[in-house]
């Protein structure tokens, strides 16, 4: 191993890493205290609401989760306009450049050629700053909490909205609320998980969204068009960070693998109670 | 010739005025028996049987003597007679019954109000030691039987006071002797209600007055005060020498006992040897009695001899005649008929062993009476007292199927239990509060108190409100949908262990208990948020009965429904303040499965249903493509990483 090869390169920004942990924190919150309601003729949530003292406690941290990922989804609107502002000038410019999160040809090239990769009829494709499926569980997140912030706040404010809709709006509320949620905490336990944190090259856990940064051959390997860039514009060396002291990589993964541990129970919950009791 | 003509003249004149209207004259037209003529406008039969004249005591009179006005009357008379005044020759008897209960009412117009010919008849009146009189004595009770006995008119439309007159005096002692042995001595009702001066008894003047009673029984009874048992419960019977007491004041009108008042011993006789500690010498039982007990018992004032019934007092030791056990029907009889009548005078009945009879609850000597708080029958001790049999494990309840297994545990548990328990509120219910104390009843008899649809009467004998409102809503007025019975109380109370219905346990239970025959309507609830919540122990969330009312159901097209479209908005508002009209149509029991009913939710969820299973389908198949390629990528990585030591080394 070469001194250049134990370096490391920052990737994410430390107020995206905090705002990925406040997600992690309030999206299981809310998944868990969610899940009570949505599956409430399960034993399990008997005990759970009983675990978070009472159905009516349970309620509460719902809220006070939903308030907190609302908070992410605001700050992050706000860090985004911020950056436009401050390094790219305009919204033109920030979404056609090489870190967009808007789906460009390569990203279709990209999955073409991922397909091709698969089926063992191409070499791995150069995946740039952000591949497509990372683009794709960004959106999802993004819709994910546009559709299941306004539905919730219909139901938290049934009376309010129905000044301006019929009744039953809250029961069709209920159902997109729910099934939406059913769908963003399967999508981000199995696939988000397996894609970005448990592929096998990277298992058992891919720390990178706790840490920010990771070591240029792992970089090298996984971003080729992107390392590509930074050598070309010669902005690589900006990048280098020195890495967290053990300790603090340590508290990292005991805090991935709670999260992990959380997503998987809460899988087997969701799976047990589609197939064994669904009403 | 002429002198001749002349005499039969005469004589035919002579005739007409000294034998104007014989009998027989009347007879002539009379004894017709399709002789027709007319009263108040209806034809009527004028027919008069001669053989009735003629067994008649009025036999010797001339019809005229009694309908007085068709004298000189001429033939064919007129239809409309004067009414036959009987006072013309019985002035006295008449004035006395005019002024007579009978009298008066006739006077006022009653139409039940009995005249002469009601009791004595008409042309057949015989002599009254004719045994075929209607007023002779042996007849007397039924003559009068004819107004009062049990459901005639006279008894449900007049105020009457007194009940089951005949069938009582039948079998009193009076109409013992009259009508089974035969003693035209014995008293009828005339005898003690006078035959015409028939007078209420708050009447100064009636014979059966308070005051005059006395004088009318010693009719009979003449040297009574003579002979009359002198200690009548423990006190002498006549206050002072020689004036009766009201005999009614212990001898009930018309239900006067064989042998109420025995000739008794006294209870200083029978102490003599059971105030010590005697045994039996049949079967070794201790025949010790504790009189400080019976003077402290409700029968403090009756004798032993009362109880234990001595058939001849004038053997040296008296009690060897008692042959019959104590029979508590002689005095307590209606309760006795009560308790013949229910599961336990059954078994009774039946012989069997373990059937209770009245001592088993009761006990012997210190009967104290449910008002005394150290009887087995006061209130707080009743479940005791039942469970002695009915505990699980005990000998009734061993016969038990069902709740009542385990009733006196549940009850224990239950709001009523607690209250008498704990609470201390006698006035909560025990058992015989429900099952009656004499009269119990399986629930499958239509007269038992716990019959299902007598329950809601045997509840409001103390929730009386609640029955009121109960019985005019839709569970107390219509059989369910498939005819099954109607709710009771118990359906959602439950029996013995009724709980508070503020408690967790009934708030969460209830759901079930409407979902027995709501089936659907209740499982579609729990789809919604309110049901949900509930589910998981929330129990402030809308259930059942705080929408559609608990007592007060009604269908929602009725005005007095909590949910019928004027009112919906309020009961919504009970738990949500703010709620508006469209508010109110939130869809408490919906479902997303019914796609005719609700196609908007039906849709919905099956838009989402497809979103979710596409993107699941599509991303699925992309990471199952992956896997090898990332396998394949992690074993590279290692052999990269093993030649890179090995190089290093």
């Amino acid at each position: 191993m070469t001194k250049q090869n134990q370096k490391h390169i920052l990737r994410f920004s430390r107020l995206n890493r905090i705002l990925h942990v406040v997600m992690i924190i309030s999206f299981i919150t809310l998944a868990i205290t969610g899940m009570i309601l949505k599956f409430s003729y399960t034993p399990w949530s008997f005990f759970l609401a009983h675990f978070f003292g009472g159905f009516e406690s349970a309620g509460l941290a719902h809220r006070f989760a939903a308030i907190l990922m609302t908070a992410v989804f605001f700050t992050h609107l706000i860090d985004l306009y911020l950056r436009k502002k401050n390094e790219f000038g305009s919204w033109k410019k920030m979404l056609s450049g090489s870190h967009t999160m808007v789906f460009t040809k390569k990203d279709w090239h990209d999955l073409r050629d991922s397909i091709k990769w698969f089926l063992g009829k191409a070499p791995r494709p150069q995946y740039g700053r952000w591949t497509y499926w990372e683009k794709f569980d960004y959106f999802a997140v993004f819709w994910g909490m546009i559709v299941i912030g306004s539905t919730g706040m219909t139901l938290w404010f049934p009376e309010f909205f129905t000044l301006f809709f019929p009744g039953w709006i809250i029961n069709v509320a209920t159902i997109i609320h729910s099934d939406e949620a059913l769908l963003a905490t399967g999508f981000i336990f199995t696939i988000h998980f397996f894609n970005t944190h448990l592929r096998p090259e990277k298992f058992p856990m891919d720390i990178v969204i706790f840490t920010g940064n990771m070591t240029l051959d792992e970089f090298k390997e996984d971003r080729p068009a992107e390392y590509e860039e930074l050598v070309k514009n010669g902005e690589l060396e900006k990048l280098f960070v020195e890495p967290y002291p053990p300790i603090v990589i340590s508290a990292i993964k005991f805090f991935g693998w709670t999260a992990l541990s959380i997503g998987f129970s809460i899988i087997i919950w969701i799976i047990y109670a589609m197939i064994f009791t669904y009403k | 010739m002429k002198d001749l003509i002349k005499n039969i003249i005469f004589l035919l004149f002579l005739t007409q005025i000294i034998f104007s209207q014989s009998s027989d004259d009347c007879l002539g037209c009379h004894s017709d028996e399709t002789l027709l003529g007319s009263r108040n406008g209806k034809s009527i039969k004028m027919f008069v049987d001669e053989k009735h004249l003629s067994i008649s005591i009025h036999k010797k009179l001339e019809c005229i003597s009694c309908h007085a006005d068709l004298k000189d009357a001429e033939f064919p008379h007129e239809d409309e007679l004067k009414k036959v005044d009987c006072g013309i020759c019985h002035e006295k008897v008449s004035n006395e019954e005019k002024t007579s209960l009978h009298g008066l009412a006739e006077k006022r117009g009653d139409n039940l109000a009995p005249k002469c010919i009601t009791c004595h008849g008409k042309h057949d009146i015989l002599n009254v030691k004719n045994p075929r009189s209607k007023v002779n004595p042996l007849k007397i009770p039924f003559t009068c039987g004819e107004c009062h006995s049990e459901g005639t008119k006279v008894q449900r439309q007049r105020k009457i006071h007194q009940d089951s007159i005949l069938t009582n005096y039948t079998e009193s002692i009076h109409g013992e002797g009259l009508l089974k042995k035969g003693l035209i001595v014995a008293p009828s009702c005339a005898t003690c209600h006078t035959a015409h001066n028939i007078l209420p008894h708050t009447d100064s003047k009636s014979s059966i007055a308070k005051q005059n009673i006395a004088a009318t029984c010693t009719q009979c009874h003449a040297g009574i005060e003579t002979v009359h048992q002198k200690i009548i419960k423990g006190e002498l019977w006549e206050k002072q020498s020689h004036i009766l007491p009201a005999c009614v004041d212990c001898h009930q009108p018309h239900k006067i006992r064989k042998v109420f008042y025995d000739e008794a011993l006294s209870n200083e006789q029978c102490m003599k040897c059971h105030s010590e500690k005697i045994k039996s010498k049949k079967d070794g039982k201790i025949l010790f009695v504790d009189l400080d007990e019976v003077n402290h018992s409700k029968h403090n004032k009756i004798s032993c001899s009362q109880c234990h019934i001595i058939e001849n007092k004038f053997y040296k030791r008296a009690c060897e005649t008692i042959t019959k056990k104590v029979d508590c029907n002689t005095c307590h009889e209606e309760v006795g008929k009560k308790y013949l009548s229910s599961e336990h005078g059954k078994l009774f009945i039946k012989g069997d062993a373990n059937s209770p009879t009245c001592v088993e609850c009761h006990g012997t000597h210190s009967v104290t009476g449910k008002t005394d708080p150290k009887s087995v029958t006061f209130a707080r001790n009743i479940p005791n007292l039942c469970a002695k049999c009915h505990r699980d494990g005990e000998k009734a309840a061993k016969r038990i199927e069902g709740v009542g297994h385990t009733a006196v545990e549940n009850y224990s548990e239950g709001i009523h239990g607690k209250g008498l328990t704990e609470s201390g509120l006698i006035v909560t219910a025990t058992c015989t509060n429900c099952h009656t104390a004499h009269e119990i009843l399986k629930k499958s008899d239509p007269k038992s108190s716990i019959h299902n649809l007598n329950i809601a009467s045997t509840c409001a004998n103390c929730h009386h409100g609640i029955e009121e409102t109960f019985k005019k809503s839709i569970h107390g007025t219509s059989l369910g949908k498939d005819g099954k019975e109607p709710p009771s109380c118990k359906k959602c109370h439950s029996v013995h262990s009724t709980s508070r219905t503020d408690a967790e346990g009934f708030k969460l239970n209830i759901m079930n208990t409407c979902g027995d025959c709501h089936k659907e309507i209740a499982s579609t609830y729990f789809e919604t948020y309110h049901g949900k919540v509930l589910q998981l122990g929330y129990t402030k969330t809308a259930k059942c009965y705080d929408c559609h009312g608990a007592h007060n159901i009604y269908p929602t097209s009725d005005s007095r429904s909590s949910l019928h479209r004027n009112n919906v908005l309020k009961t919504c508002q009970k738990c949500h303040p703010e709620a508006n009209k469209k508010f109110a149509g939130y869809l408490t029991h919906a479902t997303h499965h019914d796609k005719n009913k609700y196609p908007y939710l039906y849709w919905t969820f099956w838009g989402m249903t497809g979103l979710l299973i596409g993107t699941f389908a599509i991303s699925g198949l992309h990471t199952i493509l992956w896997l090898p390629r990332a396998l394949e990528m992690r074993r590279k990585k290692r052999l990269k990483k093993l030649s890179e030591t090995e190089s290093e080394k």
